[in-house]
């Protein structure tokens, strides 16, 4: 039996963990609504409210209903459109009514689900975040630019929030509707999910990749959901070792403050990966075992020199360096039941600089052609220690194990890039395909190798030095 | 006046056809399609799928009890492929089950035994083997072969424009109920009511008059639901007419992106030819339209090529021809545009790639060429206004093309890994349906005896707001207030032999056979108030509902007068239809006028280019556009800024990839990428033309929809600019989409293995 609130009515339902949730909302609940307009997460239509439960308050965050199993609903407030409205339009939609922000409509739900989840989150009456909010809602009518005129106002309107008393104030000024401050105790009150199968034949996570690939199988299998798995949840720090559940989500790491002090543009690399929503909802573990050549955590993580903590039904663990996960194409270190039950690395030091760079087709929200991070530890100018990975040029997320070497002990300068990325070129071996050409990809991880040290050295490795040197390569 | 859709889409109350409430028992169609592009099928494998629990009958050719035949333009079409393949997609069969997925799943488990052929997939190929849709056509003005003595400057090269995915966010659906005596009612998301009409019954064997379609609105269309919403709806009855059940089908959007045509795809061969003043002297080019592997609406975009090879310039000695090339990818189609983008981009190319030979910026020669009145097009029409000049004009007085050179110049000297470029576009484009027979609308406006009015047209509402202006056009035209006015669904029993609505043309030829409507209505209802007040009819006014005699304020209201005017057994029905005038080609000579106006713009694009990654950004967009007298800005600003971030879409990102067998490989949202609001320029600034309107269109307001499209082009040329400042020997790249792949090859061009 899986259990949760859809906006303000208690659902009790028998459907199967591995059902749509989308498919729930349209279908068994007959809410209209919400739109199904691509089910791989890559449109925003079908965009929903996920309310979680936590000390006493819900935290309310954007996800693509396409990709959540029912069975990740349980114990949740989900909200679509028609939770949202009440008799007259609320300042969001509103917004978007005064600024011309719709025209055919059939993506507009989802436009005002996550312009309300923005209302709701912490980053409300910031505007980059306004429109960060709508990054992973594609509209093809409007050009946008309607769109993001209702999203500033918006952030205009919600710098007078109160950010303590939110559900009230939100409610208050009519964003949402009162039921939301019953919520809570509606929550509260729904127990536990009866237990996970006894036999297992998949483990989903955030669904983000299973749900896209395999459906129908998802839909008939008994599955382990694993995303809200008490042991695989948060980010702790021990000295100055992080350690991530292997459900830890992108956003997550986002919201650790610890992180984003040692990393102070990880923001703006993870504004390259997927979508809010999907942000919202991927897992590292996901991510990881899902072994795409190209996934963007599993290249930051490689970069970071990560180790993964391997557990099996009986209790068994084991470690592994993350470089040694990956085998070969889709292939892993990973037994048949084993989990990812978490992942750590160590904070970088002083002396430690990294950087992550991603280039595709569309800048956002889109799979990367290439994508690669790099660590380095420089000393007096002196590379004492490197660790580079990237994406979309090998069969596997590839650590560049020989050129990571090499680079130990050498200068800070354009000839060592030089001489490393003739190293590097000869442990790749990209193939052509639909994110790009071989010698496309080649040319690329070329050019993100050298804007690594670029964003990382500006003062000794310059576009003054580095840009002459590319042209007349 | 706001779209009057707005409250209905923010509350997610708007129906689209998968949320039209189910009849019980409602059947759910899933096609099954080739697995290969070219081929016999010798055997299909419906075992595994009809033993699927939920599977209730699988519908193939043999089914059909009228013709096996879905084309519009040429009947080359089957509903169902028997038993050659054309394309990789193509229906072969429809299975009912219980519900959607049940349906889908099963359709994927028919296997086939096809003797596979050689997949064509490239226009010059088939051209080379003569493989037509229809017989090429060429239009010419003055002579080519004796103009070329006469330039300074000669340039020739070869170019190549990619399709596009039309990307409605709503996919193909429709959902067909049965009526009594074997009649049928179809909802459908269409463009083209009476083209499934009419299909429908060729394939059923029925008359028209037992099809009814009705369209309440589409989640997009962009042309990609004018003639490619048939086969669905005509499956769905089908299965209606087979089944006695309801019908739905809901095209998966994997499945829609793989079965569906796309924008034309074109190659191009060119020569230019300028003299010492940079006056275009020559034009020569060949067009190669990768057409796909049925007519579908080829021939009419072909056309409209043709039309809009010069753009807004004026040409003396052109020739074009067109080949209509047969491929074996799905059948293009109609999108935004209409072919009218590819004439444009080619021009523009050549411009671009003549100014890079002579060493000026393309402006100089865009400039100078501009078409003014009384100078014709290839097609003999001359424009009737000297908007091209005047918009260029208004652009430089309000924007100074020499200040944003200038500051373009002064980032890119203290610029190293960005650099910024600058592009103008004109624009000028035809409106009209070229096919002269489908400029003609009706529509029919009934006024209750409350005082309450409904209003239906052919016109079908997508997003463009077309609803709006029909009320707009009521309202004004019997001078009430808008909420008095409710618009119905475009339904074929209330308004038949409806054209699609396209071209740009729905608000032009539906509005004015509207206002015919209620401008014979207003005389019934002055006739009434003057017997009423004793008045002579000329001194009646009917003014905001209220009604006047000599100018003086009545105490007749409007309810009292329509109540009036029912008890007097005045009609208080019209039906209006309107004809285009004027208009008028002949295909034998290649001349004539055919379009009742055009429509003119300038926009300057600029672009700023990472030299480093490869990537780009639009910066802003600056538009002087010709809306005429625009009745509804809102809307109409509205349509312009999708307009040109789905043209810059068509130029920068979109990209369709096929492998050489015929396989779409871009086939999903995650392969084929449309603008995202980081992709949006980052300012989009429109203002209006100045400019009286012009008569023929709806309210002097001029028809917006596809025109501002054709701005988007600017971008390629931006990028590109953008790209020559990092490299002075950088040449000019005539292959779009201008992708991050191509910029970061042109820039590194020699160093790439």
């Amino acid at each position: 039996m899986i259990t949760f609130i859809l906006n303000n009515h208690l659902i009790k339902t028998e459907a199967p963990a591995g059902m749509s949730l989308l498919n729930f909302i349209r279908n068994e609940a007959g809410l209209k609504g919400t739109k199904s307009g691509c089910k791989e997460g890559d449109c925003g239509a079908c965009t929903v409210l996920e309310g979680i439960l936590h000390k006493g308050k819900v935290n309310y965050k954007t996800i693509v209903s396409c990709l959540t199993p029912l069975g990740n609903a349980h114990g949740k407030h989900i909200v679509t459109v028609e939770g949202i409205n009440t008799d007259d339009l609320t300042p969001v939609q509103q917004e978007i009514v005064n600024s011309a922000g719709t025209q055919c409509g059939f993506c507009t739900p989802g436009f005002i689900v996550s312009l309300t989840g923005y209302s709701l989150g912490r980053q409300a009456g910031l505007k980059p975040a306004a429109i960060a909010s709508v990054a992973g809602n594609i509209c093809r009518c409007t050009g946008y630019k309607s769109i993001e005129k209702a999203a500033l106002k918006l952030a205009d309107l919600l710098k007078e929030k109160d950010f303590d008393h939110d559900i009230e104030w939100l409610s208050a000024h009519h964003f949402i509707p009162d039921y939301f401050k019953t919520i809570p105790q509606r929550l509260a009150d729904i127990g536990k999910r009866d237990s996970s199968p006894a036999q297992p034949d998949m483990i989903i996570g955030g669904g983000t990749d299973l749900m896209v690939q395999k459906p129908q199988l998802v839909k008939v299998s008994a599955l382990n959901l694993t995303l809200d798995k008490p042991g695989l949840t948060g980010i702790t720090q021990q000295g100055n070792t992080i350690v991530c559940g292997g459900s830890v989500t992108v956003n997550q790491l986002l919201d650790f403050e610890p992180l984003t002090a040692a990393f102070p543009k990880l923001k703006d690399w993870f504004k390259l990966v997927s979508s809010e929503q999907i942000r919202n909802t991927a897992t590292l573990a996901g991510n990881f075992v899902n072994a795409s050549p190209i996934g963007d955590m599993s290249i930051l993580f490689l970069a970071l020199e990560a180790t993964l903590t391997l557990v099996l039904p009986t209790g068994a663990k084991r470690k592994l360096l993350l470089k040694d996960f990956f085998l070969d194409y889709k292939k892993l270190d990973l037994a048949k039941d084993e989990i990812i039950e978490s992942v750590e690395f160590d904070l970088p030091d002083k002396h430690d600089s990294v950087n992550f760079e991603k280039v595709s087709k569309r800048l956002h929200l889109d799979i990367a052609s290439v994508n690669s991070a790099i660590k380095v530890t420089v000393e007096d100018n002196i590379i004492t220690h490197a660790s580079l990975a990237a994406g979309g040029i090998a069969p596997v997320p590839k650590y560049f194990s020989k050129t990571s070497e090499w680079l130990s002990g050498k200068p800070l300068s354009a000839q060592t890039l030089t001489k490393a990325e003739e190293i590097m070129q000869q442990e790749v071996s990209p193939i052509s395909d639909v994110r790009g050409s071989t010698s496309y990809k080649r040319l690329l991880l070329r050019q993100l190798f050298f804007a690594h040290f670029m964003e990382m050295f500006p003062q000794v490795i310059t576009a003054d030095v580095v840009l002459p040197v590319l042209k007349a390569y | 006046m706001k779209n009057i859709d707005s409250k209905g889409h923010v509350t997610g109350r708007s129906i689209y056809i998968d949320d039209i409430p189910e009849q019980q028992g409602t059947l759910h169609g899933a096609i099954v399609v080739s697995p290969v592009a070219h081929g016999v099928i010798r055997k299909v494998n419906y075992q595994a799928a009809e033993h699927t629990s939920g599977v209730v009958r699988i519908i193939t050719a043999k089914d059909i009890p009228g013709e096996n035949q879905i084309g519009s333009i040429v009947l080359d079409e089957q509903l169902f492929a028997d038993p050659e393949i054309h394309f990789k997609g193509q229906p072969v069969a429809l299975i009912l089950a219980t519900d959607h997925d049940t349906a889908w799943e099963a359709a994927e488990k028919v296997t086939f035994d096809i003797e596979e052929k050689e997949a064509v997939t490239s226009p010059r190929e088939a051209t080379k083997r003569k493989s037509f849709l229809v017989p090429p056509r060429t239009f010419q003005q003055g002579n080519v072969k004796s103009a070329w003595d006469h330039c300074k400057y000669v340039v020739n090269g070869s170019a190549s424009s990619a399709g596009q995915e039309h990307l409605y966010l709503e996919t193909q659906g429709t959902y067909a109920l049965p009526s009594e005596n074997g009649n049928i009612k179809i909802y459908s998301s269409t463009q083209g009511p009476t083209a499934i009409q009419k299909i429908t019954a060729r394939v059923l064997g029925y008359p028209m008059h037992k099809i009814e379609v009705d369209v309440n609105r589409l989640g997009g269309g962009f042309g990609g639901k004018e003639d490619q919403a048939t086969p669905w709806a005509v499956m769905a009855s089908l299965g209606t007419y087979l089944t006695h059940k309801a019908v739905k089908i809901i095209l998966p959007r994997h499945i829609d992106l793989m079965i569906t045509g796309k924008r034309h795809p074109y190659e191009y061969d060119f020569t230019i030819g300028l003299n010492d003043d940079l006056k275009i002297i020559a034009f020569e080019a060949d067009y190669f339209q990768n057409g796909g592997a049925a007519t579908d609406l080829s021939p009419a975009i072909l056309e409209r090529t043709l039309f809009h090879i010069t753009n807004a310039y004026y040409i003396p000695n052109i020739r074009g021809t067109v080949y209509s090339a047969k491929t074996n990818l799905a059948p293009n189609t109609a999108f935004r545009g209409f072919g009218a983008p590819q004439g444009m981009f080619l021009i523009e190319t050549a411009i671009a790639k003549a100014a890079e030979v002579i060493g000026v910026k393309p402006a100089v020669i865009q400039k100078n060429n501009l078409i003014r009145k009384g100078e014709t097009f290839p097609y003999g029409q001359s424009p009737d206004e000297d908007n091209a000049v005047k918009a260029w004009m208004q652009f430089d007085n309000q924007f100074n093309i020499q200040e944003i050179e200038k500051s373009v110049e002064q980032f890119n000297q203290y610029s190293a890994t960005k650099k910024k470029g600058f592009a103008l576009i004109p624009i000028c484009f035809g409106i009209s349906f070229t096919n002269q027979s489908m400029n003609q609308a009706r529509a029919l406006v009934h006024i209750y005896q409350d005082g309450s009015i409904g209003i239906s047209t052919g016109a079908v509402e997508m997003g463009q707001g077309v609803n709006t202006k029909m009320m707009q056009v009521a309202a004004q035209v019997l001078s009430v207030n808008i909420d008095r006015i409710k618009i119905e669904t475009t339904n074929t029993t209330r308004v038949s032999n409806t054209s699609p609505t396209a071209a740009s043309s729905g608000a032009d030829l539906n509005g004015k056979a509207l206002e015919i409507a209620c401008n014979q209505l207003n005389k019934r209802l002055y006739a009434v108030a003057a017997e009423v007040l004793k008045a002579d009819v000329n001194s009646i006014e009917i003014r905001e509902e209220k009604i006047f005699n000599e100018g003086k304020l009545t105490a007749l209201s409007w309810e009292e007068l329509v109540m009036t005017a029912h008890l007097q057994r005045v009609g208080l029905t019209e039906n209006g239809h309107y004809a285009t005038p004027e208009i008028n080609f002949d295909k034998e000579k290649e001349k004539g006028h055919p379009f009742a106006y055009h429509v003119f713009g300038m926009a300057g694009i600029t672009a700023t280019v990472d030299v480093l990654r490869g990537t780009y950004d639009i910066d802003k967009v600056s538009i002087v556009h010709d809306f005429g007298k625009s009745m509804n800005e809102i809307i109409d600003h509205g349509q312009v800024e999708g307009a040109v971030v789905q043209g810059i879409g068509w130029m920068t990102m979109e990209e369709l990839v096929s492998d050489e067998k015929g396989k779409l490989l871009s086939n999903s949202l995650s392969t084929y990428k449309v603008p995202d609001i980081y992709a949006a320029p980052k300012e989009i600034v429109i203002s209006d033309l100045k400019s009286e309107g012009n008569e023929r269109a709806i309210l002097k307001s001029k028809a917006v929809g596809e025109p501002p499209f054709n701005y988007g082009i600017g971008a390629f040329f931006a990028i590109q600019d953008a790209m020559r400042a990092f490299r002075k020997d950088y040449r000019l790249i005539t292959s779009a989409p201008i992708t991050h792949e191509k910029v970061l090859m042109g820039l590194y061009h020699d160093q790439v293995s």
